[in-house]
């Protein structure tokens, strides 16, 4: 008898627990992508996850690594202390538009400029999708939202926030790379972002930040793969995929050597 | 001694009252006496009046607030019109005479003038007519040994600001024989 | 010269220096009047200790902060003062949610609102009943001298340890501004173990959670349920008061933290002028003091409360006496500290209408 050879399985840093997420939501393959690089590099035993208020909100059952509920939008508050308890430990947050650009986007962009030596995991589905498909931050103009019936009208409810380029003004910032998961070759490309992520945290780089585009085809009111095509269509040029920030890629061994040369001519800000 | 003391010193921020305070405070705490010392805090001090009571006692203290003084420093004319009616039968008043110019003297209030900017101008003390006045202050009330006194402002001065020491004892000894 | 090993410090230090000897290495902080010189020592002390001092970008924030580093396993605390208390109520009902130990300090100030920025305890009720949504309590500690911030402080870790529920300091402006001898607790040098911390697993054992979110309605019951067990212990073993000439008082006051202060004052003048006075100072809010008021019921003809609000622990004197005598109110608010004098007039008052 020939020799059974696993080709697929479930990452070990994902239980064996059935996820909420609806069919064709993109939660499950960045979860999963999350997983995959924490199996790579071999620290599920010292990663610690924060969980956002949103469709991830039981995330903390999902990955087996140390999970813990934040408050909606405080992710990055309560990341930031497990860090600074546990230097040498993963740290990351997982959260949606809503839990990250609306009432947590103080927390957002301080640890951000802070530089805390954390991942965030940003998914941008322009929804907010666990309540049932309101206006989010990052909803587009004219999306029509069940709170923006009429369509989001830019004149009343404002724009929305393209949150990678938000960040990457901000001096604390190692990473920012924003990526989508609607065909193989972008999964890849995603998960080679998150992995970067993880190991500029991890060498101490600074603060890493992946924006998933994501959709929402329940709240959406479109099947899976009508989804993508109007993710492609109307979210991609609104949010262009790209890398935004990369500071080694500058040739800065971190974000201090970089914030340094940004302000070479600010002379208290290069006090030795 | 099982007098009660309860100061208030009062000026402008910046005159070192709080100071002031502080090294009465400590006399008392070399003296295992019990004390307390409150400051007037907030947007007030930014520019404006700034005071602080300070309580000795042999007593546990109440009110850290002192509403009715046996002894005030006033540094300044606001100061002055503001506590010299509050203090207690029997009490004393040290006044800077260079920074009140318009005084009272009300019953049975032993009012000490003493021109405490000026002499610390012209002893090359500036800044220090606060201690100058502690010094009156504790010639007048005797609120703890004069060894004490002493002991507590070297307590007082941080190592890193030794060098401060020396003119702070001297304005001390100036106000104690002023 | 008998100094021991007192130290003058203002309260708002002195509550600094006992959290870093209970092992506190972590302080989340944001500036707010009158608290603010417990920040600023936590920022001068924390690096030289290798502990962190984080100036938060609000006082949500740094609620969430303690939230993350009280999970990960540390002794953490954050401190504000009224206004900035509200902002933390979220990140306390999360703590409680999760069974987090956190030590909070308030080092009250006058509101509603902005209100005012001079010493108060106007926030009693929202210390002993709303610290944030949800059924849960906090252990509430009320010191009343600098040397009660620290010790308090020093065994508010514990307690919030041994317990797992987050803790408060309600201290106010006067405490926290003034400077009084204090020895200070020795430094820990042993923190209990935290076999629940999310601080990786380190392939030995199951994930922790740490998480307050329970969708099944009965799942929530009945930890409610197991949490109020706790509660329950925490009422029988952890009331604290102090009472003083009260074994044969007629009139029983009862004050905390700095009113407590300014009454004993009234109190022994009324002795002084021969009515049968005595203090009951609760020094746990909650749980309430309540055996110490049933200790004082047989003699005591009326209560009096005097606190520097409009009447707030009255409420809580009135449950334990439960009608068997008066129970009066005095007060002053809005940052006004009321005078021995006004009180024993209070006193005064009172002891004729009961026929003292």
């Amino acid at each position: 008898m020939a020799e059974e050879k696993v080709v697929f399985q479930r990452p070990g840093a994902l239980t064996d627990a059935v996820t909420n997420y609806c069919p064709g939501c993109g939660h499950g393959i960045v979860q999963r992508l999350v997983a995959e690089v924490i199996d790579e590099l071999g620290v599920e035993g010292t990663s610690v996850g924060v969980a956002p208020v949103g469709c991830a909100v039981m995330a903390y059952d999902f990955f087996s690594c140390d999970m813990i509920e934040a408050a909606h939008g405080r992710a990055p508050a309560v990341a930031t202390a497990v860090k600074r308890v546990h230097p040498e430990n993963l740290v990351f947050s997982y959260q949606g538009d809503g839990d990250l650009a609306s009432i947590g986007m103080a927390e957002t962009v301080h640890a951000a400029t802070r530089g805390e030596k954390i991942t965030v995991i940003f998914i941008n589905n322009a929804i907010y999708g666990m309540t049932g498909g309101q206006m989010a931050p990052t909803s587009l103009p004219n999306q029509i939202t069940q709170t923006s019936p009429y369509g989001r009208d830019v004149h009343a409810a404002g724009f929305p926030i393209r949150v990678s380029e938000m960040l990457r003004e901000l001096d604390g910032v190692a990473y920012i790379e924003r990526v989508t998961v609607d065909k193989p070759a972008n999964v890849r490309k995603a998960k080679k972002a998150i992995r970067k992520a993880f190991e500029y945290q991890l060498e101490g780089v600074g603060y890493t930040f992946v924006e998933v585009v994501s959709t929402c085809p329940t709240n959406w009111g479109m099947s899976p793969q009508k989804s993508f095509e109007w993710m492609r269509e109307n979210m991609l040029p609104y949010y262009p995929l790209g890398v935004y920030k990369d500071v080694k890629a500058e040739g800065f061994a971190d974000v201090y050597e970089a914030a340094a040369a940004r302000a070479a001519e600010c002379p208290i800000a290069n006090k030795e | 001694m099982s007098q009660d003391f309860n100061f208030v010193l009062a000026g402008f921020g910046g005159q070192g009252l709080l100071f002031g305070g502080k090294v009465i405070a400590t006399a008392g705490l070399i003296e295992d006496k019990e004390l307390s010392w409150l400051p007037s805090y907030g947007p007030e001090m930014r520019g404006g009046t700034a005071n602080c009571s300070v309580c000795l006692s042999d007593n546990p203290i109440g009110s850290p607030l002192v509403m009715e003084p046996n002894g005030i420093i006033a540094m300044n004319q606001p100061s002055f019109d503001k506590f010299i009616d509050l203090v207690s039968d029997g009490g004393v008043a040290v006044v800077d005479s260079t920074l009140v110019p318009t005084m009272r003297y009300p019953e049975n209030v032993k009012v000490v003038e003493i021109p405490a900017t000026a002499m610390a101008e012209e002893n090359g003390l500036k800044g220090l007519a606060n201690i100058i006045c502690v010094g009156k202050l504790f010639a007048e009330t005797g609120f703890c040994s004069e060894e004490t006194l002493f002991a507590a402002m070297e307590r007082c001065i941080p190592p890193r600001k030794q060098h401060l020491l020396e003119p702070n004892l001297k304005a001390l000894r100036l106000g104690i024989e002023a | 010269m008998a100094e021991k090993n007192k130290v003058l410090m203002k309260g708002n230090e002195a509550m600094g220096a006992a959290a870093v000897a209970a092992g506190c290495r972590h302080f989340f902080g944001y500036p707010i009047t009158p608290q603010t010189e417990l920040a600023a020592y936590m920022s001068k002390t924390m690096p030289k200790i290798g502990g962190t001092y984080l100036q938060a970008e609000s006082e949500v924030a740094a609620i969430n902060m303690v939230y993350g580093a009280s999970a990960a396993g540390a002794r953490t605390m954050t401190s504000s003062s009224s206004p900035g208390v509200s902002l933390k109520s979220e990140g306390i009902s999360y703590l409680a949610g999760a069974d987090l130990p956190a030590v909070i300090i308030n080092v009250q100030r006058g509101g509603p609102g902005l209100g005012g920025i001079q010493p108060s305890q106007a926030d009693y009720w929202q210390a002993t009943r709303g610290l944030g949504h949800g059924d849960f309590h906090c252990v509430v500690f009320a010191p009343s001298s600098v040397q009660e911030m620290a010790d308090y402080v020093y065994k508010a870790f514990d307690v919030a340890d041994e317990y797992r529920t987050p803790v408060l300091i309600l201290a106010d402006g006067m405490l926290g501004q003034m400077m009084e001898p204090v020895v200070l607790p020795e430094p820990k040098t042993e923190l209990p173990e935290k076999p629940w911390a999310t601080c990786g697993h380190h392939n030995k054992r199951p994930h922790n959670v740490a998480n307050s979110l329970y969708l099944t309605a009965d799942a929530l019951e009945k930890l409610n349920i197991e949490r109020f067990a706790r509660y329950a212990q925490i009422e029988e073993n952890e009331q604290a008061a102090e009472c003083i000439m009260t074994d044969d008082a007629d009139i029983v006051l009862v004050a905390f933290g700095a009113s407590a202060r300014v009454t004993l004052s009234a109190v022994k003048k009324a002795r002084e002028k021969g009515i049968k006075a005595g203090l009951l100072r609760p020094i746990t809010l909650w749980p309430f003091p309540k055996k110490a008021i049933d200790e004082t019921a047989s003699t005591a003809k009326a209560y009096l409360t005097v606190e520097m609000n409009m009447g707030q622990m009255v409420d809580d004197v009135r449950l334990a006496v439960n009608g068997r005598v008066p129970v009066e109110f005095y007060g002053r608010t809005g940052g006004v500290i009321p005078t021995p004098a006004e009180i024993l007039a209070q006193i005064e008052a009172l002891a004729e209408k009961v026929g003292e």
